[in-house]
This record gives structure tokens, sequence and C-alpha cells, in this order.
């Protein structure tokens, strides 16, 4: 298992460095200087040139990386150009908050996700099945930045049952989870674990249509165990699955909360890139996308590794 | 196991066992027969026919406004679906924004389609390390959640329709390429390509016969099922302003604009969203059709 751990380490580093000098490429393909946008445009060419300095533009490329890459590791993510501040002190209040959402959407998403696929599942092709492939398919296909929008209007605006936008009733400053707090996570959690819903929903049922067509399943109920036995064999032989899906849907939301964060005011990662854009603030976007893709590939190295410690089936090699 | 993406990459893209003259036409005909694709289809043609002849169908002037007859509600006697914050026809902005949204929902995947081919069929083909080198290089994209990559593109090549177009291309290039390669990697072992082979067919001969015959179908299939992610992705870009500017009716655009609306006139906010959700719903519908109409179980 160790040796195991090890092997799926060293493939996943040649692919973070990729990710890192992805992320690195993003301010360079940039049209125009990064720091024009916050420099007066007629800012004198000396000024101009110390700043260049400062920043490290002046090196050539390789250099810049490698330079780059060296303070990433050491946990500098650079300055942001709008706010002067670290970039690593801003992704990280960001990354929490969208943490706390992503998790809530994900439990939300699977805990229903399951249910609609081991329903579809066990009642293949009846009027349940159809239901249960209906939701999935609305869910993988519904866009939910609109599906938000109809939450607030449904929920906020025309019944007035839960806050509209925001992440708690004093902004984004201290979160904790008592009833006040969790009124403002509701919508947003709810509209985010839709995704995750339609794709968990999708896999269970097919895990639970193949794991039910096995004969060890026939022979547990020809040796006469009941029902609720088989059941409980057919969640053991699902789970490791479904929750390796669960774990890279985490990820997904992680990577992906932008639309719904603008919605919904959530202060999050999504609104750090959203001002990052705006604004012009190329090292604060790299270092947002840095960070998010780099948890996503932990995640997936995790999800992989508690997999195979999971499930005796696949091999370790 | 690879880093996996979000969008999802067909494992099970099987190659037709006989890919025949009569093939297009039976599945054609077995797609025919399945009414969900067929309805499907209808809403996706009714769309694109509105869109492309929009100047004919629709009702009203897609940029004039009125300060007046703003934020009328459905079925007011001069906006059959309202009146935006501007005072602009719904109906006429929504026949009208299907050409952007289409656009750059369709183009991105149709551009992917293109060059993910070309470099899965290229990869699989010659296989060895040049195949390993392109497929590791691929992995380090599906490191990247969709949305994120498509959001971190086009925030750094700042916001228009075609930057927009540029980011989406290179979200879906890795999953197409990937499909692309897994394919052709199955259909070089083949028999039939050994025979050609020994009969002296050259390479390009037997890509262009042989693998380009067997592999563009499946692929084709697995493409359509893209274009619902990209219409969402596109009118996801352009909601959060990194797409099409105003006053150009584009359904993404159109809900970013009307959501100060939303107290106002909630339905008519809704709108161009519902737009997007039947689009994509359509096309992920069409596409699972066309997918089980391709599988031949004889």
């Amino acid at each position: 298992m160790l040796l195991y751990t090890f092997k799926r380490l060293l493939y996943v580093t040649p692919v973070a460095i990729g990710v890192s000098f992805v992320c690195f490429l993003l301010v360079h393909i940039a049209p125009g200087d990064p720091l024009l946008a916050v420099l007066p445009a007629d800012a004198p060419l000396e000024l101009q040139n110390q700043l260049r300095a400062t920043y490290g533009f002046d090196k050539p490329l390789p250099v810049q990386y490698g330079l780059w890459f060296w303070k990433v590791l050491h946990g500098d993510l650079g300055t942001s150009i709008a706010t002067g501040r670290s970039v690593a002190s801003e992704v990280a209040r960001a990354v929490s908050n969208t943490l706390i959402l992503a998790t809530v959407a994900t439990l939300i998403g699977f805990t229903l996700g399951t249910f609609f696929g081991f329903v579809a599942g066990y009642f293949r092709d009846s009027w349940l099945d159809k239901l249960a492939s209906a939701v999935s398919v609305l869910g993988v296909s519904v866009p939910h930045y609109w599906l938000g929008m109809v939450m607030v209007i449904v929920f906020s605006a025309q019944l007035g049952w839960l806050p509209p936008t925001g992440a708690g009733p004093s902004g984004s400053s201290n979160w904790r989870p008592d009833a006040e707090h969790l009124s403002y996570i509701i919508l947003p959690a709810l509209t985010m674990s839709v995704i995750p819903m339609g794709v968990i929903a999708r896999t269970v049922r097919a895990l639970v249509a193949d794991i039910l067509a096995q004969e060890f399943v026939q022979a547990l109920r020809a040796k006469g165990l009941a029902e609720f036995g088989v059941f409980r064999h057919v969640v053991t032989n699902a789970a490791p699955t479904a929750l390796a899906v669960m774990g890279l849907q985490l990820g997904y939301l992680l990577g992906g909360s932008i639309l719904i964060e603008t919605v919904f005011s959530w202060p999050g990662t999504g609104f750090l890139l959203n001002a990052a854009i705006f604004q012009r603030d190329l090292p604060l976007l790299q270092g947002t996308i840095l960070v998010l893709a780099m948890f996503f590939v932990a995640l997936n190295l995790a999800v992989d590794v508690i997999q195979t410690a999971l499930d005796p089936r696949i091999e370790r090699t | 196991m690879a880093v996996i993406s979000d969008i999802r990459v067909d494992a099970a893209v099987t190659l037709p066992p006989r890919a025949s003259r009569g093939y297009w036409a039976s599945v054609l005909r077995r797609l025919m027969r399945d009414p969900v694709a067929v309805a499907a289809a209808i809403v996706i043609l009714t769309i694109v026919l509105a869109a492309i002849f929009a100047p004919w169908i629709a009702p009203g002037d897609p940029y004039r406004g009125s300060m007046l007859r703003r934020l009328k509600p459905i079925g007011d006697a001069a906006f059959l679906l309202g009146s935006d914050e501007l005072g602009r026809d719904m109906l006429t902005r929504l026949i009208y924004g299907g050409r952007l949204s289409l656009f750059m929902g369709v183009l991105p995947v149709a551009f992917a389609f293109t060059i993910g081919c070309a470099l899965g069929i290229f990869a699989g083909y010659v296989g060895g390390w040049v195949n390993m080198v392109m497929m590791r290089v691929i992995d380090v994209f599906f490191a990247f959640p969709s949305v994120l990559l498509a959001i971190a593109l086009s925030g750094a090549l700042g916001a228009g329709i075609t930057n927009a177009v540029v980011a989406l291309t290179i979200v879906f290039i890795p999953p197409i390429t990937r499909v692309a390669e897994s394919v052709t990697t199955q259909i070089r072992t083949r028999d039939y390509v050994e025979a050609a082979r020994v009969s002296g067919a050259g390479p390009l001969t037997i890509i262009r016969v042989h693998v380009l015959g067997n592999v563009l179908g499946p692929i084709f299939v697995y493409a359509t099922s893209l274009i619902s992610v990209s219409m969402i992705l596109a009118s996801g870009l352009s909601f959060l302003g990194l797409g099409s500017k105003p006053p150009e009716p584009e359904w993404g655009l159109m809900l970013n604009t009307l959501r100060t609306a939303i107290y106002v006139q909630p339905a008519v906010a809704a709108l161009p969203g519902a737009m997007i959700f039947i689009t994509s719903i359509s096309f992920n519908l069409l596409s699972d059709g066309l997918r089980s109409a391709m599988e031949v179980r004889s």
C-alpha cells in the first residue's frame, strides 16, 4: 500500500509541475503589460522599469518561471497588484469560505444522489427509475447560475423565507455554523448540489444495476438471506466507487463555484477570481487558480489512494 | 488511474462492429424511432432556424428600447414575453440571442473536435513514447476543473467573444483527444489494419480509410454530448461579463443584466436562462439518443 501511494505520488508530481507551468503562463498569455493595469498611462519610463524589476518581469521567461516556482514552493504566491496584500493570505481566506459551501453542497448532493441512484438501480426500468434518470439528466443540463437565480426568485423574492445573498448577517467575517449563518448557506448549497447529485445518481444507478446482476447476489438470495441483508452487500460493494466520485465532485465544486458565488455574492474563491479578472490583477488570478488546481490534484490523489485501500478488488500495482 | 475530468470521458466508447454503407442509415432509422431524441431534435431545429431567420420572424428590433415601457410582464399587449430593463422586446431578443449563444456554444466543440481528433489519432497511431508524452501533457489539463480552466483562460485573455471561444476550445481539446486516442489505439491493433499494412498501404492511407472511417463516428457522438456543457459554459462566461458585451442580445448576458429585475418581473428575468436550459437539455437528450442508436448489439 505504501509502495502504491509512493508510485501515485511519483506519477502526480509531473502533472503538478505541469499545472504550475500552465498557471505561470496565464499571466503571459494575457495581452498587454500586466503592470499597465496599475500604472497611469503617462507614468515615466524609469518608474515603469523599476516596477518591472520589482515584479521580475524584466527577466527571460524560463528564469521567471524558476524564480516564481521557487517562491511558490515556499508558500509565497506573490503580491496582489490591486491591493498590495499577499496573494497567499487573500486566497487562504477565500478558500475556507468556498470549502464550507462546497462541502455542504457535496454532502447534500451525495445524499440525494445515492438515494435516487439506489432507487433507480433497484427498480430498473420502472417509473421510479425513469423519474430518477430524468432528475439526473436535469441535474447535469441545468445552467446552475440560472437555477441559483430561480431559487432566489422563489425563496427570497417571492416567499421571503431565506436571505438572497451573502454569507452571513455581518458579511464574510466570523463564519460560524449557527442557525443564522446556515440560513445563508442553504440556497447556494442547494443550487450547487444539483451537479454532484446528477453525476452521483447516474454512477450509483449503474453500480447497483451491475452488482445486482452478479452471481453472488443470486447466491445470497438462494441461501435465504433477507432482502435487507442483500441490500447491505450491495452497499458495501458500491461504496468505494461512490465515495470516490463524491471526493472528485468536491474538487470540481471547489474549482467551479465562481458562477454560483457570483449569483449569491458568496465571499469565496469565485468572488476573488471575479475581482482579479476585472481589476486585471494577474498575480491574484494566477495564485487563486494555482491553489484550486493543486487542491484538485491532491484530492484526486487522495481519492485514488483511499479507494484502493478500501476496495480490495483494485490491483495495487 | 489518471486524473479524471469532470467532463464525462466515455470509457465505454465502443467501435461499431461493422461500419458498412448502410450503417448511418440504420443509425438514423433507429434514432427516428426514439421519441425523446426526435423531440429534442425538433426543439434544437426550431431554435436554430429561429436564430437564422431572426430578422424575418422576430416581432421587433432587438436594440431599440423605450424608457416608458420598461419591464412589462409576460403577456403584455405590446410585448408577448414582456420587455427587459431597457424596454426592449424580450421575445425578439430571445430569438436573436440564440445566434450568439449557439455560435459560442457550438463553435468551441467543433474546433476542439477537429484539433482533438487530429492530435488523438496521431498519438494513437504513432504510439510509443510520442503517445506517452502527448497524453501526459493532456493529463495536465485534466487537472483543472473545466469551469475553472475556462474562466482562468478567458480571464487572462480578457473579455470578448473570440477569447471566450478560444478558451472553451482549449477546455474541450483534452477530453476529445483522450477519446480519439483510445479509439485509435483499439483500431490500430485490429487484424484488418495489419492486413492493409502488409499489403503495402502507407500510414496516410491506413489512417484515412481504416482509422478515420471507424473512429469519427464514436468521437462525433461524444462531441455532441459536450455541446450541452459548452452552451452552459459559454453563456456562463457571458453571464460573468467575459463573453459578449451589451447591447448584444445573448442569453447569458441578458440573464446577467436582468438580475436586477428579479423583484419586479421575476418571470421575465428568468427567461434567458430557461432558453439556455432548454437548449442544453435538448442537446444532452439528442446525444444520448444518438449514442444508444449507435450501440448495435446484434
